[in-house]
């Protein structure tokens, strides 16, 4: 196909002076999946809404289905659909009558859009909860009644910013099933994520962006080549111990070692030398005498390939309080790789409200 | 336009869902009837055939209109941040219906709720006296300033986006309007200084139209001046609503 999907070229729009994307350039083939990686307030949410019609560009342009976002933003409406990344549900109404009023909206027909209905609660396990009021769905539930949603007119190109953001672990997993299954048929998607495994389990392509810039591009193997596999963490309870630590193991990693001084957490990647680079973390640390915490090896996290790529962690060089930032930024990355419900998500929320509003 | 009829629908099908939030809207308008009809209206001397039940009723009817929007700024502003305003704007659906259908169905739900304190205070002893013809009048007049105040709401509440924020700015002007007017008690009670907003405010306009509607009395003076300032309210607030729509988010 000789035009991609969506197409975005120097793409820049600013919130008085918030430069929240400072020229992105993007580009989608036909049927498949672009994840859009960054930290809070990285842009990631301001050009979903450009690319949706929701938000006028200041500069460059944005092209979906071969019709320009600002010029055609009508035909652009007929070719998408949206969830954003909160539940856009009325809660009142049932799951079926939630999607019968969106049919509608779509010009269905009355017996199209309840034929419709009845499709998508099937398709999304929630045929059982038709009829009751979505106030009593659980997270999971209401996220999938929402993306059912934004399905109803079956767009050829779907937005989807931050899908799993506030689910628990179990829902996420289930999340990313149906989202596999609505690839399968052809559909584009974009989807914006915090999580490096979300993007890696989903995305053919993903890209990385940070202050408003794309700072990398490439499959999930290519940004985690840039990392080098693996990475042994731990953490330094006595802190005036952590620049020993730091020596200890400067030689067995692949790159400088990070050091966080106010968590003591010391990580470094260790390629794909995993459990032997463990052990050897093991020794040099006890023949160094550095008693340590949590030891263990993990998989490189967004962190990790922010660090690569841009030598400081998510948000770490943002004033003020620059390192309480960065290490916040690490828990997060942390807990959302065992359990991605987490209370950040809520400043997350306010920060891109703020962003865009 | 059917854009617009499936949102009035869906409007009026979540209202349905709440009564409770019915019985709150009406409750609160009863609640007022028997306070100055039964607490206050005996320390208030009127000049009115009936007495004062006769004076307050086309008040409470004007304040339950104007109070009846801030349903519209709640829900414009709940429907902004949980994103059903976004959804609606990124679908291919008529850019009006979303606000035309919040007007449409608010507008039926404070029909209902004013014809309901009719009722009450037929109970509590008022009683139209200019006929059948001057009560509906009254009616539509009431309805038809509390849509141009829904029109204001509406603004308020997707250019404030933020309940809370929304229902506390509501107080701050909708108490004031309704209160320091004619619809409670008698202008000339007041202190000079307030009666000159009293006297020059579109509340005190449109309450005295419809007191005149009701019972009988001089009605064109008011009536022309509350045309003027609900055709206002409109030209200003309905174009300002439309934008905040259009920006919203």
């Amino acid at each position: 196909m000789s035009q991609p999907s969506i197409l975005v070229e120097g793409l820049t729009k600013s919130f008085g002076d918030v430069h929240a994307l400072r020229g992105i350039d993007l580009s989608v083939p036909h049927g498949t999946v672009l994840g859009v990686l960054g930290p809070n307030g990285a842009g990631k949410t301001t050009a979903v809404r450009i690319l949706t019609t929701l938000l006028r560009p200041d500069g460059g342009r944005a092209v979906v289905e071969g019709y320009d976002v600002v010029r055609d933003a009508a035909a652009v409406r007929r070719s998408i659909g949206l969830a954003g990344q909160s539940a856009a549900i009325q809660e009142e109404l049932t799951g079926r009558e939630n999607l019968e009023i969106i049919g509608r909206l779509y010009h269905l027909s009355w017996p199209r859009a309840r034929s419709r209905a009845v499709e998508l609660l099937e398709q999304f396990g929630l045929s059982d909860a038709a009829d009751r009021a979505a106030k009593n769905y659980s997270g999971g539930m209401q996220r999938r009644l929402d993306l059912a949603a934004s399905l109803v007119g079956q767009p050829r190109v779907l937005f989807l910013d931050e899908p799993t953001t506030g689910l628990d672990p179990r829902s996420r997993l289930g999340m990313w099933d149906i989202i596999r299954s609505l690839v399968a048929d052809g559909t584009t998607l974009l989807l914006t994520t915090q999580y490096l495994d979300e993007a890696d389990e989903l995305a053919d392509e993903i890209v990385v962006i940070d202050h408003g810039l794309v700072i990398a591009a490439g499959t999930a193997e290519e940004l985690k080549g840039r990392v080098g596999g693996d990475v042994v963490e731990f953490t330094v309870p006595d802190r005036r111990r952590i620049d020993d630590a730091v020596a200890a193991i400067a030689k067995l990693g692949e790159g400088e070692p990070h050091a966080d001084q106010d968590t003591g957490v010391v990580s470094t990647g260790v390629g794909g030398r995993g459990s032997a680079a463990l052990i050897d973390t093991v020794r040099a640390l006890d023949s160094a005498g550095i008693e340590t915490a949590g030891l263990g090896l993990r998989r490189p996290s967004l962190d990790d390939v922010f660090l690569a790529l841009t030598g400081h962690a998510a948000e770490e060089e943002d004033p003020p309080g620059k390192r309480k930032r960065g290490s916040r930024g690490r828990r997060r990355a942390e807990r959302a790789r065992s359990a991605p419900a987490d209370d950040a998500d809520s400043a997350d929320h306010d920060e891109n409200a703020r962003a865009t509003s | 336009m059917s854009d617009t009829l499936t949102i009035t629908r869906r409007n009026l099908l979540v209202w349905m869902r709440v009564p409770a939030y019915l019985m709150f809207t009406v409750i609160q308008p009863v609640m007022f009837v028997l306070l100055f009809r039964y607490v206050f209206g005996g320390a208030i001397p009127v000049h009115v055939r009936g007495g004062y039940v006769n004076f307050l009723m086309p008040g409470i009817i004007g304040q339950t209109a104007a109070f009846a929007t801030f349903g519209t700024a709640i829900a414009l502003a709940q429907e902004l941040k949980k994103g059903v305003i976004d959804r609606f704007r990124s679908m291919p659906m008529a850019r009006s219906a979303v606000l035309a259908g919040r007007l449409v169905a608010d507008t039926g739900r404070m029909l209902l709720t004013i014809l309901i304190i009719v009722g009450v205070g037929y109970a509590v002893g008022f009683r139209f006296t200019n006929g059948v013809g001057g009560a509906v009048a009254m009616v539509v007049l009431a309805t038809v300033f509390g849509l141009a105040i829904c029109c204001i709401s509406a603004y308020t509440g997707l250019a404030i986006g933020d309940e809370e924020s929304v229902q506390a700015f509501g107080l701050i002007w909708l108490f004031p309007i309704t209160f320091l007017s004619s619809a409670f008690v008698p202008i000339p009670s007041m202190p000079g200084w307030l009666q000159a907003f009293a006297n020059n405010q579109p509340v005190t306009y449109v309450i005295n139209t419809m007191r005149a509607l009701a019972l009988g009395g001089p009605v064109e003076a008011s009536l022309w001046k509350s045309i003027a300032w609900l055709a206002g309210i409109f030209i200003v607030f309905l174009p300002l609503a439309v934008r905040a729509y259009r920006r919203a988010g």
